[in-house]
């Protein structure tokens, strides 16, 4: 199967067919984009093993009116130039999509320094990106031509990973019902789904997908709503890091909230991405556990 | 500049650049108030942002916004902070303040610049000496030298403030290595700075010199 990274790299080089706007930048990342490199030598920049120039050079594209889009491993993307994204880009009011790989532990074998569990937080705490979430390759054609068709009003960050769902499902800005339920409302962010459904499979819960985790659909949350107000929320990131934006949707209504997510640990391990689910309770076993505890049914 | 008070700390940074802004904006850089959004217009890039009272008073002098504007400079109703924001000021092509921004991004402007077909437009960048010392610049610097980027000008106020200096060659040393065309030149002297910056532009132009070009004016130290 074509993986997500593949697709974003065939759909961005088609966008540079159609647009003379849009722009890529690199930093020594990937070589799928020779091709368009070798057709559009002024609008594909590879900029060296330098990443904060690759930010701001997304940014100074952005203020000559240009539709960029950045792409390069997630910790060097978001971590390591992480005031070329707040400064060059949104304290200047220009826009960007900021494509990443790696995810939190795609690199399970690479240790640490290729691992970005924090990376949702970190462009959560800047005013206006929209992020979106993938769970499939097939989910990632359609976010990234409305990221770059939008980026007039807006930068994206777009949070591309190995990790993936069985089937794709219909790409939506909005939370999706997969199965309904009574007892709680389970939120699985992009390739979180396939994990909720194994560990959830006869419990009388809803489950509810989202690949838009910014701005989040706070309506279809309050509409879904367990009368129990129980909600799990499910995130393949830093755990907790879209409980505000759920504690606020249901702000004025009493209800609980589980967030599971990738914990402030520093486990020192290496392994497949599949040990690191199971080590952070994000695999089948882990995530049944948890909510099945939360909701008393242990 | 005698009606903006407040920011003393930046004095000696605000004047170093003054008479560099005076001859960019009276001589050379192709924008006015009426062009600030025409796409081909010449940028001017105030990457240290520090110290903006000498830029906030050219600004003014060359009608980009009222002149009334400088005697609240830093206040609460202001537009004018002590360091610049191109959201609040008309003529202001960035936000500046944290030092070693304002080269990468220029090199971008630059690119896309070429990439939308404006091939006369130039991206000035106005940097420090000691600013010179982030780590992000070098990173501009080697990469727009190896890609040879022929519409990118530094003008380097040099009052030798950077703790641990660039070594006998000068900052003009650093960009030479990396290709790019070099030139020193008093900071003070009006006529010496137009013709290093007509040097610059007149190169690209008839191709002579390919790359990004570099102009040094040296001031006199931080007191």
């Amino acid at each position: 199967m074509t993986d997500m990274r593949t697709v974003f790299a065939a759909e961005a080089s088609e966008l540079l067919e159609e647009d003379p706007l849009t722009a890529v930048v690199l930093a020594e990342i990937s070589d799928l984009f020779g091709k368009a490199a070798a057709r559009h030598p002024d609008r594909v920049l590879n900029v060296g093993i330098r990443e904060q120039l690759m930010v701001s050079v997304g940014g100074g594209l952005a203020l000559a009116g240009m539709r960029p889009i950045v792409h390069t491993y997630a910790p060097f993307l978001v971590e390591r130039a992480f005031e070329q994204v707040k400064l060059d880009l949104s304290h200047q009011g220009g826009h960007a999509v900021l494509a990443s790989i790696g995810a939190s532990y795609d690199a399970a074998r690479a240790g640490r320094t290729h691992q970005a569990p924090e990376d949702v937080a970190l462009i959560d705490s800047l005013p206006g990106f929209s992020v979106i979430v993938p769970g499939h390759p097939a989910e990632v054609r359609g976010p990234l031509r409305e990221a770059v068709a939008t980026l007039d009003a807006g930068s994206t960050y777009l949070r591309l990973s190995t990790e993936s769902n069985r089937e794709a499902r219909p790409v939506s800005a909005s939370l999706q019902t997969v199965r309904p339920g009574r007892r709680a409302v389970v939120v699985a962010v992009g390739p979180m789904l396939d994990p909720v459904l194994d560990a959830v499979g006869d419990l009388d819960v809803t489950v509810a997908y989202i690949t838009t985790v910014r701005p989040f659909d706070a309506d279809g949350l309050r509409s879904l709503e367990a009368s129990s107000g129980a909600v799990v929320l499910v995130e393949p990131y830093l755990a907790g890091t879209s409980a505000f934006v759920v504690s606020s949707a249901l702000a004025s209504r009493p209800h609980r909230l589980l967030s599971l997510g990738v914990q402030r640990t520093e486990l020192r391990r290496y392994g497949t991405p599949g040990d690191h689910a199971a080590w952070q309770g994000l695999d089948v076993a882990g995530i049944r556990r948890s909510v099945t505890s939360f909701l008393g049914l242990t | 500049m005698t009606l903006m008070t407040g920011d003393e700390k930046h004095g000696p940074s605000a004047t170093s650049t003054l008479d560099v802004l005076w001859v960019l904006y009276d001589q050379v850089l192709r924008v006015a108030p009426d062009t600030v959004d025409d796409p081909g217009r010449d940028r001017f890039l105030l990457s240290k942002g520090h110290g903006p009272a000498a830029y906030y008073a050219v600004l003014a002098a060359k009608g980009f916004f009222p002149e009334s504007w400088l005697a609240d400079f830093g206040s609460a109703a202001s537009r004018l902070g002590y360091h610049p924001d191109r959201n609040l000021i008309p003529g202001v092509e960035i936000a500046s303040g944290s030092l070693g921004h304002g080269l990468p991004l220029g090199v971008g402007l630059a690119h896309g610049l070429i990439a939308r077909g404006f091939a006369a437009p130039r991206v000035y960048v106005l940097v420090g000496d000691a600013e010179l010392d982030e780590g992000s610049n070098s990173e501009a610097i080697v990469y727009a030298g190896a890609v040879g980027l022929p519409n990118l000008t530094v003008v380097a106020v040099d009052n030798r403030s950077s703790s641990y200096g660039w070594g006998p060659g000068g900052i003009e040393a650093q960009f030479a290595v990396s290709g790019w065309s070099a030139v020193r030149v008093s900071g003070r002297d009006h006529a010496a700075l137009a013709s290093a910056f007509r040097a610059t532009s007149a190169g690209a132009s008839s191709g002579s010199a390919g790359g990004p070009q570099l102009v040094v004016a040296t001031v006199e130290g931080k007191g």
